[in-house]
């Protein structure tokens, strides 16, 4: 790892690698997941799901599986009158068990509960479903076209927690959403460019593989819910559960115990309402714990087709940026909406671009229901985005790192009017990852080598509270509604607190995402946690410093006594006193709490829109089998732009994590739809990354102190995936001399692409067949 | 009622006696009967190395392993690997290199790792690489993970260098 830091220095422990908090744990197996826990009188639910892409339910026999012994309930939607069975943040679409019709293959249909997971299996094999199958359309091109099945034939409601200010619109029957970015006039430039960049690029529906699959526990007592999921949104869970079940807020507990991989999957409500459900039908807690193959069922991430027109003068600068975007939304808007709106947000990339106009929409498809997946957008148009800035370098024989130099966002400057102003320095940026990458050193043939960017406006809305309870003894709880979700919130956030507060970090205990327990943050997701959980931890123990300190004033001061600050207590007078000492003079004995609170709005620094920028900058050099299209990547680099690394070593471990996640995803991973039916939903023909499959591997963080977060950190972890795929596309292009527009880059696609190259040489050539050229 | 078998096993150095299903895999004896959590399921089909358990010192998919062929073997799990409250040196090393995220993988990984430096104490990195081959990280990009069982490994350990040395004779297993 290289570290290049111009900011200042922030009070330890902020700013080093200490190890994480959750380490001993998970080292000894004793850390508990959500699969993990037992309690007395638990029930293990399995569901039936649909065997049709798009079907009407006709009747569903259910005696069978009643009768069988050790069955507790067997629960449809007809047996749910007394619950809102549409749940959904965005749109209330989403009916936690299928009600009249199926949308997809895997959709809940009836839940089996009994008193062993064994048991609920074969009574849900006894439940005997009627379908009458409907047309269907399983890729947004179907669903758009003439006479294409309706998904839905009324519009859900809408909700007002979709993460934008905007009504979504519904432009046709099957579009869930559609969202426009628009400033300039985007026909005149082009029509004045010296060249104009055309082309069509896919981005495939992916699956995060969280490795502890989807599950929940739930359990009623006296007409309160508590609910232990797998989830990152416990306070997003709590107001579908509230409102599926018509309870107050209050009476919904959510609790996150350990988090079994997220990567967005896991944001927002998935199997908890039907696992509430379960368990109040069947009068005893409930678990609901899916295989990893009903997880493939549960949610992807969005595929995009995306047409993108780019137009440059002769210097190679930007003029004007056009596109449409489609996003294979699935069965269900999820989050969906918002993946889309962000989707146009951020095909511009980091550049300055006088017009552009981008409208995307999201399609409704009978497949398993699209939402939030790492980058949330920015991978899919990052691809397009960045592939035609190196086809134009190349046409315009101009170097593409200088051609990206010419166009990027200087500090402050705002891609859009109104919004924030980009707070990274991307030239310096640039730099780093040529100097890692070797840019101008020599290549063995047929390599090639890209650097890429991408831009996202993150850090969701700034809606985060915190609290920090001194004790008497002088440690510290601070209780948050971030989650672990193995980012490691719980180590950074601990990091904050013992800074703020000025004592040993073994003094900071952490107490996250019990809704019942903890204060509000809207979600764990966006790169947010550090910038915004961290400025409300800070506001927080600054709040309970300036309490301890007029405490101090009021019981340990007598005449002139001067009282000053100071890391970890105050000084009265010619004594120091920790703070556990000011509580207790303040009480008059040995017991008592200061209790500090933080708020974080958008309001002061976080008014302006996004909180942050969360740039990625990823390097490769890569080359390419020509006899069997197989890519091989030498060296990946990133470059993590971070403000403030307020433990370097997550950093580092976000960034390699990302871009690993990220070549899997450019090189192999696709949900592969066939006549209407996933034909790889499980992990033999789902390949994820393995360990020979990492490359060469350099991290460098910057820290310039530009974030809007404590002593200028700002997000990380979604960046360092967003520019791969076009990355290793650009470097192909430089070093076989081929054109990839379709992520993943199968060994088929590379070698028709080479048939391609070849064929176009050879038309050149005058005919004759051209091999070996690559690279030269 | 289904019918019930007993088997005789070593868990963790602990003789157990336990009567059982015959379709009882060797996960869901770990976990639930004897709520050693710390083995975790994910794909449940052998693809993913999460459950990875060592029998009799090699290392298993227990998602895929029947626990009646476990019946007088020795079983470890990643709750046997700390002896006395201190981490065993592969343990640390993951606590070091922050060679996990999330952690669902992290056991498996551990015990998949134990197998092999007990088979070969002083590998290569592309050793370390093959021989985690059939596990999953999805978080961390294997990177410090790598890392890890290399600083773990007497190799990677400048003060177990010595103990190469000095163990040479008798490591019949080093290779």
């Amino acid at each position: 790892m290289k570290r290049v830091t111009t900011r200042p220095t922030p009070p330890a422990p902020i700013g080093e690698a200490v190890p994480r908090r959750d380490a001993l744990a998970k080292v000894t197996g004793a850390a508990q997941f959500t699969v993990d826990l037992g309690m007395p009188g638990l029930a293990h639910a399995k569901v039936v799901r649909s065997p049709y892409p798009h079907a009407r339910i006709l009747s569903i026999d259910t005696a069978a599986a009643r009768a069988h012994p050790g069955v507790i309930a067997v629960v449809t939607a007809a047996d749910l009158p007394d619950v809102e069975l549409l749940y959904g943040h965005s749109i209330a679409d989403h009916p936690l068990i299928a009600t009249g019709k199926v949308r997809f293959i895997g959709e809940p249909v009836v839940g089996v509960v009994a008193e062993d997971p064994v048991t609920a299996e074969e009574a849900a094999r006894l439940v005997s479903v009627e379908y009458e199958a409907l047309a269907y359309a399983t890729d947004a091109e179907a669903a758009l076209a003439e006479g294409a099945a309706i998904l839905h034939e009324k519009p859900g409601e809408q909700r007002p927690h979709r993460g934008f200010e905007e009504d979504i619109r519904r432009t046709h029957p099957n579009v869930c959403s559609q969202s426009r970015q628009h400033w300039g006039d985007v026909e005149s430039a082009l029509a004045g460019a010296a060249l104009v960049v055309e082309g069509e690029y896919r981005y495939p529906r992916c699956y995060a593989y969280a490795m502890e699959p989807y599950n929940a526990v739930a359990s009623w007592d006296r007409g309160e819910l508590t609910v232990w999921t797998s989830g990152q949104h416990p306070y997003m869970v709590r107001e579908d559960l509230a409102r599926c079940f018509h309870l107050p807020l209050a009476s919904v507990r959510v609790i996150v115990p350990y988090v079994g991989g997220g990567y967005g999957s896991k944001s927002y409500t998935k199997v908890e309402p039907l696992t509430a459900a379960l368990a109040l039908r069947a009068g005893r807690p409930v678990r609901l714990a899916l295989s990893i193959e009903e997880s493939i069922l549960t949610t992807r991430g969005d595929g995009a087709t995306i047409r993108l027109r780019t137009g440059f003068d002769s210097d190679g600068r930007i003029l004007a940026r056009e596109a449409t975007i489609l996003l294979d939304s699935g069965a269900y808007a999820e989050n969906s909406p918002l993946v889309g709106r962000k989707a146009a947000n951020r095909l511009g990339g980091p550049y300055r671009i006088p017009a552009l106009d981008v409208t995307c929409s999201t399609v409704y498809t009978n497949t398993v229901p699209g939402s939030s997946f790492r980058g949330f957008g920015a991978p899919q148009v990052t691809l397009a985005g960045e592939t035609q800035l190196d086809e134009a370098a190349e046409r315009l024989g101009i170097d593409p790192v200088e051609l990206r130099r010419r166009n990027v966002l200087r500090p402050g400057e705002s891609a859009w009017p109104g919004v924030r102003g980009i707070d990274a320095d991307l030239v310096a940026d640039l730099d780093l990852a040529a100097d890692e990458l070797g840019w101008a050193a020599p290549l063995p043939p047929g390599h090639g080598r890209a650097i890429c960017l991408s831009a996202s406006d993150a850090g969701s809305e700034p809606v985060t509270t915190s609290v920090v309870r001194v004790h008497a003894d002088g440690s510290i709880t601070v209780t948050c509604g971030s989650t672990e979700i193995g980012q490691g919130s719980s180590t950074v956030l601990a990091q904050i607190a013992a800074g703020e507060m000025g004592v040993p970090l073994d003094h900071v205990h952490l107490l996250q995402s019990d809704t019942s327990a903890v204060s509000f943050d809207r979600s764990t997701g966006a790169s947010r946690t550090t910038t915004l959980m961290g400025l409300a931890i800070q506001s927080a123990a600054r709040d309970a410093r300036s309490q301890l300190v007029a405490w101090a004033r009021e019981s340990l001061a007598t005449g002139d006594d001067e009282v000053v600050e100071m890391p970890g207590g105050v000084r009265v007078g010619d004594k120091v006193h920790g703070w556990g000492a000011v509580v207790k003079a303040w009480f008059g004995g040995a017991m008592g709490e200061a209790i500090g609170r933080g708020y974080l709005r958008r309001a002061g620094a976080t008014e302006v829109m996004p909180p942050f920028w969360e740039v990625g900058c990823v390097g490769v050099e890569a080359s390419v089998d020509e006899a069997t299209g197989e890519i091989a990547v030498h060296r990946l680099v990133t470059v993590g732009d971070v403000g403030c690394a307020v433990n370097p070593q997550l950093v580092e471990a976000q960034d390699v994590g990302a871009a690993i996640m990220g070549l899997g995803m450019a090189l192999r991973e696709e949900l592969v739809y066939e006549d209407g039916t996933l034909m790889n939903g499980n992990l033999f023909d789902y390949r994820v990354p393995r360990a020979p499959d990492v490359p060469e591997f350099r991290s460098v963080i910057a820290e310039r102190g530009d974030g809007v977060g404590v002593y200028g950190a700002k997000g990380g972890g979604e960046g360092s995936l967003n520019p791969v795929a076009a990355a290793i596309s650009n470097a192909l292009r430089r070093g076989a001399g081929i054109e990839l527009r379709e992520v993943p880059f199968t060994p088929e696609r590379v070698w028709k692409a080479i048939q391609e190259r070849d064929r176009a040489r050879s038309a050149a050539h005058g005919g004759h067949a051209v091999q070996g050229e690559a690279g030269t | 009622m289904h019918e019930l078998v007993t088997i005789e096993l070593s868990v963790n150095g602990v003789a157990r006696s336990l009567l059982i299903e015959p379709r009882e895999t060797l996960a869901e004896v770990l976990r639930d009967r004897l709520g050693l959590t710390g083995t975790k399921v994910s794909c449940d089909a052998q693809v993913c190395g999460a459950c990875t358990v060592l029998v009799d010192g090699l290392a298993m998919s227990a998602c895929t392993y029947l626990a009646v062929d476990a019946d007088g073997r020795a079983v470890r799990t990643v709750e046997g690997l700390a002896t006395d409250g201190v981490l065993a040196p592969v343990q640390q090393a993951f606590v070091d290199k922050a060679a996990f995220q999330c952690g669902f993988c992290t056991s498996g990984m551990l015990m998949a790792a134990t197998a092999l430096l007990e088979d070969n104490p002083t590998p290569t990195r592309e050793e370390v690489v093959r021989g985690l081959e059939g596990n999953i990280c999805r978080c961390t990009g294997y990177v410090p993970i790598v890392e890890a069982v290399l600083a773990a490994s007497r190799a990677g350990d400048a003060a177990g260098a010595a103990r190469i040395e000095q163990g040479s004779e008798n490591s019949g297993g080093a290779r």
